[in-house]
């Protein structure tokens, strides 16, 4: 990718990733940069997954500019002052220390041991008076039962809720940190912490006698973090499943477009949002189909490169000439464009034809074979001793007179780089297996399907987030930020649902009542 | 010229005899009717009361046969060369004053006029 845009490129600088003040500074930064030109921001996302075409791996290159999302995220202004550039290269040093796995895993890490230091409190709490000053408690009876059987319940849930929300491998490694991710651990941890403040000086250091007040004390700060919970779930799950946005996804390469509703989420989440649905959605990128067939493609940009040479070359008097060139060509254009139509016509009848000669074979393979049911063994044993094959052997067996049909309609679909012989086999063997009709074996071939039934996941789904706003802000109208990949990119542009005004009327049921309208007139 | 159901049916007509006019291999009357007991009565802007299901005549060609023989627009139909009008479906009546073999048809019409006509001569002269 573009290494140079990374060093240039404008983004936030913030201490460290906890803070709770990063609100503030983003605002402050945005007014303060309004006067410089902005370029645009990369950043990278990476996915789990595979990209299908990639051609070389830049993914080293990547790696040193990549940001993980609790690392620190440093401004590179060229027109600034050069402390922020040594900042930049601090912290460049700080990603090179780090291996890439490790920050996959860093942030459920420190989510884990908070959580685990939050549930583990209120135990603490209880447990230590009674570790230390066991004698001078005042005894507490029914209540204190009462109040340990509704924490031990709430703690319980509290566990079970956090494993249920919280504890998911994650599916995508964002560039910027999640706000609100961040922003409820902080809540947390300060609420934790204040706890434990209190806690220490009014108990710990007094050595408080009433037994019942801590125990409250502790069921107050488990009801607090359930309520914290609820926060987070809807911060965090909730808040963005009403739709407001639709959003247009077109790739660039070939003009495929979708459109998805999402609903209020920061550039970042709704980039992953769309990127799970295109690898289900769009069809396979096949940069062989891109390019027109040969014969027209040259008589094309010959009639072309004669056109931009004159451009290229001509300074100020050659209007004159380039007008005749202009006029020549687009007579050229016109007969080229009409050749086009023909040949077009003519490939896709070939298509057809090879597609049509491709089912006829396959149909008659599967003919060859049938299921074996046991019982006709017994039958049928002594005078026919048919050979009974496994699936993998019926496979390769009725393969063989389907093959060449195959591999002259993938030729001519262009799709025979994602099909090897042995995949062709593999599927089969699955479909044989699962007694499958010839059509449903053939559904894999006769069109191109999602990207995602081409991955194969040993390298993860690299892809670039640029945009000109921060990733981290929340979706706007008419917003526009692409997703790059090394060959093509997707081009996202936000639209807001409209508002909708619902009226009602009523209809009777008995006001239906029907007239013949027949008025013929004849002339005789 | 409403009618009671079960009664006959009086009104006071005009023999009308129309010569059909041969015209590119058509023979053509010269007029258009509508109306026919599988019609919408309530559309006939000729006809006085609105569930009558008659054939009027609702044009005239100017210079045709029909108007050469007297038709007029707003005439409803009663009888064609004998055949009744009043009880007939729209087709019906086509067929029967296009016939090929017939080059005249013989209309019994009527219209309001005339029974204001004959109301009238009846209240100058009263019969003894």
């Amino acid at each position: 990718m573009d290494n140079e845009s990374m060093y240039s490129s404008y983004s936030y600088k913030s201490s460290h990733s906890r803070s709770s003040r990063k609100h503030r500074r983003d605002r402050h930064y945005s007014k303060s940069r309004d006067g410089a030109s902005r370029g645009d921001k990369s950043v990278i996302i990476q996915a789990p997954g595979e990209p299908l075409l990639d051609a070389e791996s830049t993914m080293a290159d990547e790696r040193d500019d990549n940001w993980a999302e609790t690392t620190t995220v440093v401004t590179g202004t060229s027109v600034d002052s050069v402390s922020n550039e040594d900042l930049t290269r601090l912290s460049k040093d700080l990603d090179d220390s780090l291996p890439v796995d490790c920050r996959r895993y860093i942030s459920p890490v420190f989510g884990a041991i908070l959580g685990l230091f939050s549930v583990i409190t209120p135990l603490a709490f209880l447990a230590l008076p009674q570790l230390l000053w066991r004698d001078t408690l005042d005894p507490c009876g029914t209540p204190c039962e009462g109040l340990y059987i509704s924490l031990a319940f709430k703690i319980l849930i509290l566990f079970i809720s956090t494993w249920a929300l919280f504890l998911r491998p994650p599916r995508a490694m964002l560039p910027r940190f999640f706000v609100f991710r961040c922003l409820l651990s902080v809540l947390v941890f300060l609420f934790v912490a204040s706890y434990w403040l209190f806690y220490g000086v009014r108990v710990l250091e007094p050595r408080e006698t009433d037994y019942r007040g801590i125990v409250g004390y502790a069921a107050s700060l488990v009801d607090a973090l359930l309520f914290i919970q609820y926060l987070a779930l809807v911060l965090l799950e909730v808040r963005h499943l009403q739709p407001a946005f639709c959003l247009k996804v077109v790739r660039t390469t070939d003009g495929i477009s979708r459109f998805y509703n999402l609903g209020h989420l920061s550039i970042q989440r709704a980039a992953v949002c769309v990127l799970d649905q295109y690898y289900k959605d769009f069809p396979v990128y096949n940069p062989a189909l891109l390019n027109l067939p040969k014969s027209i493609l040259n008589k094309k940009l010959s009639s072309f490169k004669v056109y931009n040479l004159e451009e290229e070359n001509s300074t100020n008097n050659s209007t004159g000439q380039s007008r005749a060139m202009i006029a020549a060509t687009s007579r050229r254009r016109d007969n080229v464009h009409n050749e086009f139509y023909y040949e077009e016509a003519e490939v896709e009848r070939r298509i057809r034809k090879r597609r049509a000669r491709l089912v006829v074979a396959v149909e008659e393979a599967f003919t060859h074979i049938k299921r074996h049911q046991t019982e006709e063994s017994l039958a049928s044993s002594p005078k026919h001793p048919r050979e009974v094959m496994d699936p993998r052997e019926a496979a390769q067996a009725i393969f063989a007179p389907m093959a060449r049909a195959m591999q002259k309609y993938l030729r001519a679909t262009r799709q025979q780089c994602y099909h090897s012989m042995e995949s062709i086999i593999n599927h089969l063997q699955f479909c044989i297996m699962h007694s499958m009709t010839p059509k449903a074996f053939l559904e894999r071939y006769l069109s191109p399907g999602p990207t995602l039934q081409y991955l194969d996941n040993s390298r993860g789904g690299q892809w670039t987030l640029v945009s000109e706003e921060p990733v981290t802000a929340s979706l706007r109208q008419g917003q526009v930020f692409c997703l790059k990949r090394l060959d093509f990119a997707l081009v996202v542009t936000v639209m807001p649902l409209p508002f909708l005004r619902v009226g009602e009327e009523f209809v009777d049921p008995k006001s239906h009542k029907f007239v013949m309208k027949l008025q013929s007139e004849t002339s005789v | 010229m409403s009618f009671i159901p079960g009664q006959p049916v009086t009104a006071v007509v005009q023999r009308i005899e129309i010569q059909k006019l041969r015209q590119g291999g058509n023979l053509i009357l010269g007029f258009s009717i509508g109306g026919g007991i599988d019609q919408d009565p309530g559309q006939n802007p000729f006809s006085e009361d609105k569930s009558d299901k008659g054939i009027y005549v609702t044009r005239i060609s100017p210079g045709g046969p029909a108007e050469v023989a007297g038709l007029r627009m707003g005439d409803k139909i009663m009888q064609v060369n004998g055949w009744d009008m009043t009880m007939v479906t729209h087709d019906q009546a086509r067929k029967k004053l296009t016939r090929e073999k017939e080059d005249v048809v013989r209309l019994l019409i009527t219209r309001k006029s005339l029974e204001e006509v004959v109301s009238q001569s009846k209240g100058r002269n009263p019969r003894p």
